[in-house]
């Protein structure tokens, strides 16, 4: 049995996405609402330029299932372009760096739901309507869902949102409907760089721990990997990412918890409040009798 | 532009208050639910509980006007809250979807499947007792929703503090203190405001209970949440919280002289719903102020990971 109650069928798939090779491209937030035909913003101001560096995306929602995040961060010109990390190639210009100029490091990731190992979405869903694939990935039935927005504020990542013209909810599918007959999902496929890549999380694992210690070898100590721990407060995702900077800056949540995890604390907390409601409507009617 | 582990622990031990965050962005969502639909719930819905056990108590008391209240607020009270919960869906024809399944996890089914009983309940009653129909079984009806009276007092508070909106989650353990005693003083403020003073005593000592519990949870919430607790005292929060303590202890202190005077009484059961209303919408609005600033999801995880040195503890 796997973490997420399936029997071991088929093997666990999800993404590594290498955000050190991404280069900003964007092509899979346009594969992804490409193939699965997700609309433009419910705002149509929505298409503004946002003015965050190149990123006019914003956040992931129902109607961005992939984000590009963009983070401009001045940094010595002696760290810029000295490893293949940063050096994408680009031609150069002007004179040659001095030891205390000051440079710009670039910093872009592609996001995209996690598909937890212990989703909070799928387990806050009272319909049922979230349920867990054979690939352990997590999807909203659109025909079950009744647009209740429970899952949108449970996840701890800010993934899953209402559409509002649409009333229900929706997310990345991890195109369920392209694994399903053995093709890459849209956004992998598009990646020209293979900063997004897909496969069997075990297998994805360890080639994200071979390419964190390459880039440590090579200098880049600040690399480090986001929800490859299966001991995490999500039990490890399906969908885990290689970091240049702490997680906050991406915005992700440094140490996320499925809140569930809480839970039956929580109904013994509320049972005991309610037993205390019980005994103070019985108090309050001790020698009321008439 | 990177720090040591240690040095980043030790930063967020000293000054709490700095974190980093992506442009200011929020992490989390806020809450998709409108307003005012599911602040309402959650009033109409404690209120309709702590009234039907208060009914079910009145009457094997033989308090009748006391339990012809009672049981008139739980029905209406629930119905409306179910109105409520069914209008707040983005595709309400579906709301029996709610229904489809009993999942323990989720504490939006479970909470439908009190909040279905109940409704029924307390309206079978209540239509008993204006038609004067099939009287034993609208007893046992009323009885049946007194029972689960309670359970409707605090399954919200779990429902909010079973997700990821800093507020509410950092919150969980006083949200069910602070909505049991919310609705009790809720109930009692009905029973002041349409049942004769001769009848009103248990209403007078549940509100007072109520609003000790209600004072207290919100007290703990103001403070002793970390940086978190900044979104129960500040803003459109911190207004209505403020307010509603007001409202209760207003509440509180009329509801002493309501032996005597009618108008006392009919202030004190105005103010204690009054009071349910801004609580409801308060804690409401700390949630959503908590999901908007990454602060808030920030800054208890950065502080969590310092205490336990580990992730996810
Ligand atoms: S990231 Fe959010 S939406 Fe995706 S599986 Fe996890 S809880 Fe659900
Ligand atoms: S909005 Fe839909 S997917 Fe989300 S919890 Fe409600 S029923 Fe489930």
């Amino acid at each position: 049995m796997s973490e997420s109650g399936y029997a071991d069928a088929q093997p666990r798939m999800g993404f590594f996405t290498d955000t050190s090779v991404c280069i900003g491209c964007k092509a899979c937030e346009v594969a992804c609402k490409e193939w699965n035909a997700v609309p433009a913003p419910d705002d149509p101001s929505g298409m503004d330029l946002l003015g965050l560096s190149y990123d006019n995306t914003g956040d992931l929602g129902a109607n961005n299932w992939r984000h590009v995040a963009f983070i401009e961060q001045q940094v010595p010109a002696s760290r810029v372009n000295k490893s293949d990390v940063d050096n994408l190639g680009m031609p150069t210009i002007g004179a040659p760096e001095q030891e205390d100029d000051t440079g710009v490091r670039w910093l872009m990731s592609s996001d995209v739901c996690k598909h937890c190992t212990h989703a909070a979405c799928l387990d806050v869903c009272p319909t049922g309507a979230l349920f867990r694939t054979e690939f352990d990935t997590v999807v909203v039935q659109p025909d079950i869902c009744n647009g209740c927005g429970y899952c949108v504020p449970a996840c701890p990542y800010g993934v899953i949102e209402k559409r509002e013209d649409d009333g229900r909810a929706f997310k990345c599918t991890l195109c369920y409907d392209r694994i399903g007959d053995g093709l890459e999902p849209a956004c992998a496929k598009a990646c020209p760089t293979d900063s997004i890549q897909y496969g069997e999380v075990s297998e994805l694992r360890q080639r994200a721990v071979e390419r964190k210690q390459a880039l440590h070898a090579d200098g880049v100590t600040e690399a480090r990997l986001y929800g490859d721990d299966p001991d995490d407060g999500v039990g490890g995702t399906g969908a885990f990412f290689l970091l240049l900077d702490e997680p906050e800056v991406y915005g992700l949540p440094p140490d996320p918890v499925v809140t569930t995890r809480d839970l039956p604390a929580m109904w013994r907390r509320a049972g005991a409040a309610a037993l205390g409601v019980a005994a103070a409507v019985v108090a309050s009617f001790a020698g009321a009798r008439r | 532009m990177s720090r040591a582990q240690p040095s980043r622990r030790e930063r967020a031990m000293v000054e709490p208050a700095e974190f980093r965050s992506y442009y200011g962005r929020p992490i989390v969502k806020e809450p998709a639910w409108e307003q005012p639909d599911v602040p309402l719930y959650l009033f109409l819905g404690g209120t309709a509980g702590a009234s039907a056990s208060m009914a079910t108590m009145a009457r094997v008391s033989g308090l009748p006007k006391l339990a012809r209240v009672g049981t008139l607020v739980a029905a209406g009270g629930s119905l409306a809250s179910v109105a409520a919960l069914i209008h707040d869906l983005g595709r309400p024809e579906r709301f029996l979807y709610m229904l489809r399944v009993f999942k323990p996890t989720s504490p939006l089914s479970v909470g439908s499947w009190i909040l279905a009983p109940f409704s029924g309940l307390a309206t079978a009653s209540a239509a008993s007792m204006l038609t004067g129909r099939l009287r034993p079984i609208g007893t046992l009806a009323g009885g049946a929703a007194g029972l689960l009276g309670p359970a409707m007092c605090t399954y919200t508070a779990v429902l909010l503090a079973d997700t990821a909106t800093p507020a509410w989650h950092e919150g969980r353990g006083d949200l069910p203190v602070l909505f049991a005693g919310s609705a009790a003083t809720s109930g009692a403020g009905a029973a002041l405001l349409l049942v004769p003073a001769t009848e009103t005593a248990p209403a007078r000592r549940l509100g007072l209970a109520g609003a000790a519990a209600e004072l207290a949870a919100g007290h703990r919430l103001e403070h002793n949440l970390g940086v978190v607790s900044e979104t129960y005292r500040g803003g459109r929060a911190g207004t209505l919280l403020k307010a509603g303590k007001a409202l209760t202890a207003l509440g509180a202190g009329l509801s002493l002289l309501s032996k005597r005077s009618r108008v006392a009484a009919a202030a004190a059961g105005a103010a204690y719903l009054a009071a349910g209303v801004c609580t409801r919408f308060g804690v409401y609005a700390a949630g959503v102020a908590s999901a908007r600033d990454p602060k808030y999801t920030v800054v208890p995880q950065r502080e969590r990971m310092a205490r336990t040195g580990s992730p996810g503890q």
